[in-house]
């Protein structure tokens, strides 16, 4: 049976994992044919329920538009779904998404794009007055909870998620991405053990052009998910990935922190550390730590994530998964292990294992990769 | 009317002495604040009528030699009529009055802290060792901005700009519940400032106003504004941390308070502001505040008192529409909000009351931190639990429900001594707890029972830290609202929806 969306009777899901990313500062790109090399060297992280990538300058033609990845059990799910979207967006163009018959990926969903921009005289203008990102997120929730059978799992602009039941190396063939181009790659492979393989539960998580991979396991999620919620975020599918995203997508589009600061809240420093910082840079943290306290993700956690200005790879506060880091150029790397970098790039210029909390961030306007994340602020 | 001769009304408890181990130091009869014992010329008497099991005279008999018991004669058991009820009848019908005593309630309500179950981590996310790693508890109590406002200078850097609302800062989760001088003696609430001193955390002035000893303590003590505005002025309002305003009490909700007149003496006459020998009444409402707006009045009055400077909190009883109270309290502009449960303690109580009134801590928070956080207002305030916290299994399992902190109260006066004895409005704890009689009171020595304070809550947070890092978290904030870690046991649908946690075993 096809399961687009977490129907168990668990508060959440749970997995292991092995993740990857490839970052190109000055935007070089490179086809699907490496990330996914990398990706099957992690090939033992996974257990063939979840498989995933996310890539960033791939729709170049249509760069303007939100790209929408939509996953339908049905037709008539599809015919529900597209009736919302014609109501609300101009859909400039829409098509399946590309797919290749493997033997390796059976029974999977209606898979469907649309490039498209929310209509300026949509029906919801009579009551409010949202930004066209803040409508995007609200049709995509919208449809997650409401349209049964529906699920959209990409919604960003130049970017798209391409993700099933599968190990990674299989989804890539199927998805045929060594023909898909893009200056930053990230991939997942699932090891979920509470829940049997579901076609929206594998990685990258996304919103608009947030993307997420994410290895570990919330164990503060029951208040970063009521904390959330505060805000009015509806956290349908119930994993600690939606959570990462929301958390970025409130603190960085919402509430204006840059990048760097918004790491500083999702693996805080401890209390002990900020007290031996000059005043300053104490008084922020700790007003960041009052403030954000129920968005600190506590547990263990290594997580890649994605966004249009650029990477950021980091750890949980004390380092309970793996996380390597290489740079080559102006390519960066990062991994669960450094052979799946090593199998791409084999002889990197820097290799290093990111410090607990400490992000590896990436932009793409700056060339080289910042090692730790106070040190960035 | 005749007074009668005889009284139905048997001792309850008899204290019984074992004159072949007893050497006659007469200890017992100084220590008895009730006054049971007397020397019969050969042998120690006990006038059994007069004892209240308050345990002082077994702890202190050198030899060993006593013993209370329950009063084994027996009140017919009968399920429906019990003896309390009885008993009650027969006192009213003597005396015509109200039934008062001290404590919480004695009756056995479901404890619902008691059906709630914590979980730990297994194989898909580790455990933290908390002696090799470190566990944050730290805690701030008070209004927190929805989001924090920046700026940034040329190089792009942020600067902060956000100008934080006052917090009290906590080392960890705790504060003493409000005790006023007058209900307690000196020498409590000094063991208690000395402890939250050492501690970092705060205690509580209760409606007796500031003791002048009490002065130097102030960072680390909470004064309180009641109906009866007893010792209230401009700089008494300035001498704490904080400012709370006390609207209830989880053991009296809607009742005010009086301490007879024969305990004001010059000390207390000083503190509170009122003559000697005066009773010292606190009406049941602030006579100022008939309604929301007028609590808003009276917070922002004592915002204006004291600059802004200082995190204003409100004390409620928790009382049937607490969610919806306290949203109002919160919108009004307190910083905090202490809901006090109905096993909560006392000084002194109608037991129609006491026994009666209000509901559990466990529900009332449970609602009330949804409620705020459906109307989007969870970060406006921070909240204190309390109503008979008895352990720091407790602890933690309010804060997963919700608190920010939790208040102990009854637990402190345990600490130095007090049995629950509940006579607490007799004004003769032997224990030098809730008297004033200076033999009484000079006996609890406030640095002895100040360490064991600081003992008592350094043991409950080295407790909570272990449950942090059976949970996987390392630091207090993660476990607090994060009911995902709570699950019910022997509860209905009904209880379980209220306090928003799901059955054990799904
Ligand atoms: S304290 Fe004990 S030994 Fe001393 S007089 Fe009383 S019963 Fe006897
Ligand atoms: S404080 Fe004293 S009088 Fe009150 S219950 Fe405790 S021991 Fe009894």
């Amino acid at each position: 049976m096809l399961k687009l969306k977490n129907k168990f009777s668990v508060e959440r899901d749970i997995s292991g994992c092995g993740l990857c990313g490839i970052i190109n500062a000055k935007k070089v790109k490179t086809t699907g044919e490496d990330i996914k090399k990398a990706i099957s060297v992690e090939h033992d992280r996974g257990n063939g329920l979840g498989g995933g990538f996310a890539v960033y300058g791939n729709y170049q033609d249509y760069a303007e538009l939100y790209a929408f990845h939509i996953m339908y059990d049905n037709l008539s799910a599809k015919g529900n779904v597209e009736e919302y979207l014609k109501n609300n967006f101009i859909i400039e163009k829409e098509e399946p998404i590309p797919t290749s018959k493997t033997s390796k990926i059976k029974d999977h969903p209606y898979l469907h794009r649309y490039f498209m921009k929310p209509k300026s005289d949509r029906q919801d203008k009579l009551f409010h007055d949202l930004g066209d990102d803040d409508f995007v997120v609200q049709s995509v929730m919208s449809i997650n909870e409401k349209y049964d059978g529906a699920y959209v799992f990409s919604s960003g602009k130049n970017m798209g998620a391409f993700k099933g039941v599968g190990y990674p190396e299989d989804i890539a063939d199927f998805y045929k991405l060594d023909e898909v181009e893009g200056y930053m790659w990230t991939a997942h492979n699932r090891f979920p053990t509470n829940t049997p393989g579901w076609w929206g539960g594998a990685h990258p998580f996304t919103l608009l052009d947030w993307s997420i991979v994410h290895n570990g396991e919330i164990s503060s999620y029951g208040i970063n998910k009521r904390y959330l919620e505060m805000y009015k975020y509806n956290l349908s599918l119930k994993t600690d990935t939606e959570v990462i995203t929301y958390i970025f997508d409130l603190l960085v589009r919402k509430h204006g922190l840059p990048i760097e600061l918004a790491t500083t809240v999702l693996a805080a420093p401890f209390y002990q550390n900020i007290d031996k910082m000059d005043n300053k840079k104490k008084e922020l943290l700790t007003t960041l730590r009052q403030i954000y306290g129920s968005a600190l993700l506590n547990g263990p956690f290594a997580i890649v994530f994605g966004y249009s200005g650029g990477m950021v790879a980091m750890n949980d506060r004390i380092k309970l998964r793996p996380l390597v880091a290489a740079t080559m150029g102006d390519f960066t790397y990062v991994a669960s292990e450094e052979a799946a970098i090593r199998a791409i790039c084999p002889s990197p210029d820097l290799v290093w294992s990111p410090k607990a909390g400490e992000p590896v961030i990436v932009k793409f306007e700056e060339l080289v990769a910042q090692k730790g994340g106070l040190i960035g602020l | 009317m005749i007074k009668s001769s005889f009284s139905n009304i048997q001792s309850e408890y008899l204290a019984l002495i074992d004159h072949t181990k007893c050497v006659r130091c007469k200890r017992c009869i100084q220590n008895c604040g009730w006054g049971t014992y007397s020397f019969g010329g050969d042998k120690i008497l006990s006038d059994h009528t007069k004892c209240v099991a308050c345990g002082r005279c077994y702890t202190y008999c050198p030899e060993g030699a006593i013993s209370i018991v329950k009063n084994p004669t027996v009140i017919r058991e009968n399920g429906n009529w019990k003896e309390n009820h009885i008993k009650s009848i027969w006192k009213q019908s003597e005396t015509g009055g109200i039934v008062i005593s001290g404590m919480g309630t004695t009756f056995k309500y479901k404890k619902y802290f008691d059906h709630i179950l914590l979980d730990a981590c297994q194989v898909t996310n580790p455990s933290i060792d908390p002696l090799r790693e470190p566990m944050e508890l730290k805690t701030y109590l008070g209004k927190k901005p929805s989001k924090i406002e920046l700026d940034f200078n040329e190089e792009g850097e942020p600067i902060l700009k956000t100008k934080m609302p006052p917090q009290i800062e906590l080392q960890t989760p705790f504060v003493f519940g409000a005790m006023s001088y007058g209900s307690i003696s000196l020498n409590a609430q000094k063991a208690m400032a000395l402890a939250a001193r050492a501690l970092g955390i705060v205690m509580n002035t209760g409606e007796g106003g500031l003791h002048d000893d009490l002065v130097p303590f102030g960072k680390n003590i909470i004064v309180q504004v009641a109906s009866g505005r007893f010792g209230v002025h401009r700089d008494y309002l300035n001498s704490g941390i904080a400012v709370e305003i006390k609207i209830g009490q989880g053991a009296k909700p809607g009742i005010g308070g009086h301490l007879p007149g024969e305990k004001i003496g010059l000390d207390i006459s000083r503190t509170r502001m009122i003559p000697i020998g005066t009773d010292a009444i606190s009406p049941a409402p602030h006579h100022d505040i008939y309604s929301i707006e007028d609590l808003r009045q009276l917070i922002f009055a004592i915002k204006e008192a004291t600059n802004y400077e200082k995190p204003v909190s409100v004390k409620v009883a928790a009382v049937h529409n607490i969610a919806a109270i306290v949203s109002g309290i919160v919108r009004a502009g307190a910083d905090i909000v202490y809901i006090d449960g109905y096993t909560g303690g006392t000084g002194a109580a109608p037991n129609i009351i006491k026994d009666h009134v209000g509901i559990p801590i466990e529900l009332a928070l449970a609602q009330v931190d949804e409620r705020l956080r459906e109307e989007g207002i969870r970060n406006e305030a921070s909240l204190i639990a309390a109503g008979s916290i008895r352990s720091s299994a407790d602890a933690v399992k309010a804060i997963a429900l919700g608190a920010d902190a939790v208040a102990i109260g009854t637990a402190a006066l345990i600490v130095m001594g007090c049995h629950v004895c509940g006579k607490c409005n007799t004004g003769n704890c032997s224990w030098g707890i809730t008297t004033q009689r200076p033999e009484l009171v000079r006996r609890l020595d406030p640095e002895v029972y100040g360490e064991r304070l600081y003992n008592l809550i350094s043991a409950w947070s080295h407790e909570i830290q272990e449950v942090l890092g059976a949970m996987g978290v390392n630091s207090i904030e993660s476990l607090r609202g994060s009911r995902e870690r709570l699950r019910g046991v022997e509860l209905t649908d009904a209880e379980l929806k209220v306090l928003g946690i799901k059955h054990a075993g799904l």
